[in-house]
């Protein structure tokens, strides 16, 4: 792909995250009133985190087999409320492990 | 002084998230000045991660607009919450300069402080993020492919694991939070596995099932009146 294909993304992108941090502080000095609309805003980082989670965490190895023990032991620790880092790493250790006893099988 | 010190922790927790983005990102087809241009330009993992995808597919840039504004939209609250925290010199430069760096981390660390926020403090406290941001990306980018392929993969999944770290402890504390972060992946499995509706595209997929999600548990459990956004 060329680079005159990737930049329209590239200023898209930015331009639209750039927006939506930098508009309500320095615009909006009010809290929002709308229970409803407060709500949802609550939300939606779980939901998009969500459902950016699985079921794509399972196509990210080359096999299902080597994903479900990363997903699994990265919601075990992450569910204990362990550490970001510690429940990558750990994840990331799951996967290798999974991946070595894959290749002696 | 004390903002670099504070975002020194943010800094090297980033160094290697981005790296494992900056090596996916060359893996899937990007160059790594491409990769090292979107994390200069965009500081947001999950919508630098969405983003790819789209790119190589070169969908449309409405559906790479929503989908970033979906993803992103959470960075609003963030600086609705922040707004209310700034020290009297936070100037409209000097707030358009913060906003650029307000990510989930910089912002925990700068809601999390007692006093109202000044500008020497909020500029200490996103410069290590941002070169911690940057500089993964590129050792990702350009080093990531030295790694044997097993090594890359295993890595490649640290995203994930940041992911769940970020919703899980929430949806434990919170059945609200649980039955949101549940409809969501649930609707996303439809979009996968429904003949269908596989054929939508990732980018609306996110945003369907976020809006869906996130509406159906607006409606179902509405947030205390006197807990902040």
């Amino acid at each position: 792909m060329s680079f005159s294909v990737f930049l329209p993304y590239l200023l898209v992108m930015a331009g639209v995250t750039y927006l939506i941090r930098m508009l309500p502080l320095t615009l909006i000095r009010k809290p929002i009133r709308s229970r409803f609309l407060r709500s949802f805003l609550t939300y939606v980082p779980y939901a998009v985190l969500g459902a950016m989670t699985l079921p794509d965490a399972l196509y990210a190895t080359s096999s299902v087999w080597t994903a479900i023990p990363g997903v699994l032991v990265a919601a075990v620790m992450a569910w204990r409320g362990k550490s970001l880092l510690s429940v990558a790493a750990a994840a990331c250790l799951a996967v290798a492990a999974a991946q070595g006893i894959m290749l002696l099988l | 002084m004390k903002g670099l010190r504070h975002g020194l922790a943010i800094g090297l927790g980033y160094l290697s998230v981005s790296f494992a983005f900056g090596m996916k990102a060359v893996a899937d087809g990007l160059t790594p000045l491409e990769a090292v241009l979107i994390s200069m330009t965009n500081l947001t993992s999950a919508g630098q991660v969405a983003a790819v995808p789209l790119i190589i597919a070169q969908s449309s840039l409405l559906e790479m607009a929503l989908t970033q504004l979906m993803i992103n939209l959470r960075y609003a609250l963030m600086s609705i919450s922040l707004s209310q925290k700034m020290g009297d010199d936070m100037n409209t430069p000097r707030r358009m300069l913060f906003a650029f760096v307000n990510t989930d981390e910089v912002f925990a660390v700068a809601a999390s402080q007692p006093e109202k926020l000044e500008h020497s403090y909020l500029y200490g406290l996103i410069t290590l993020p941002f070169v911690g941001w940057v500089m993964g990306t590129l050792l990702g980018a350009v080093a990531g492919q030295l790694l044997p392929e097993f090594v890359r993969t295993a890595l490649t999944f640290a995203i994930y694991g940041m992911f769940m770290a970020i919703i899980l402890p929430p949806a434990r504390k919170e059945k609200s939070v649980c039955l949101v972060v549940v409809l969501a992946v649930m609707l996303s499995c439809c979009f996968r596995y429904i003949p269908f509706l596989s054929g939508i595209s990732g980018g609306f997929v996110i945003i369907l099932c976020a809006v869906a999600a996130a509406g159906i548990g607006a409606w179902l459990f509405p947030v205390k009146e006197d807990a902040a956004p």
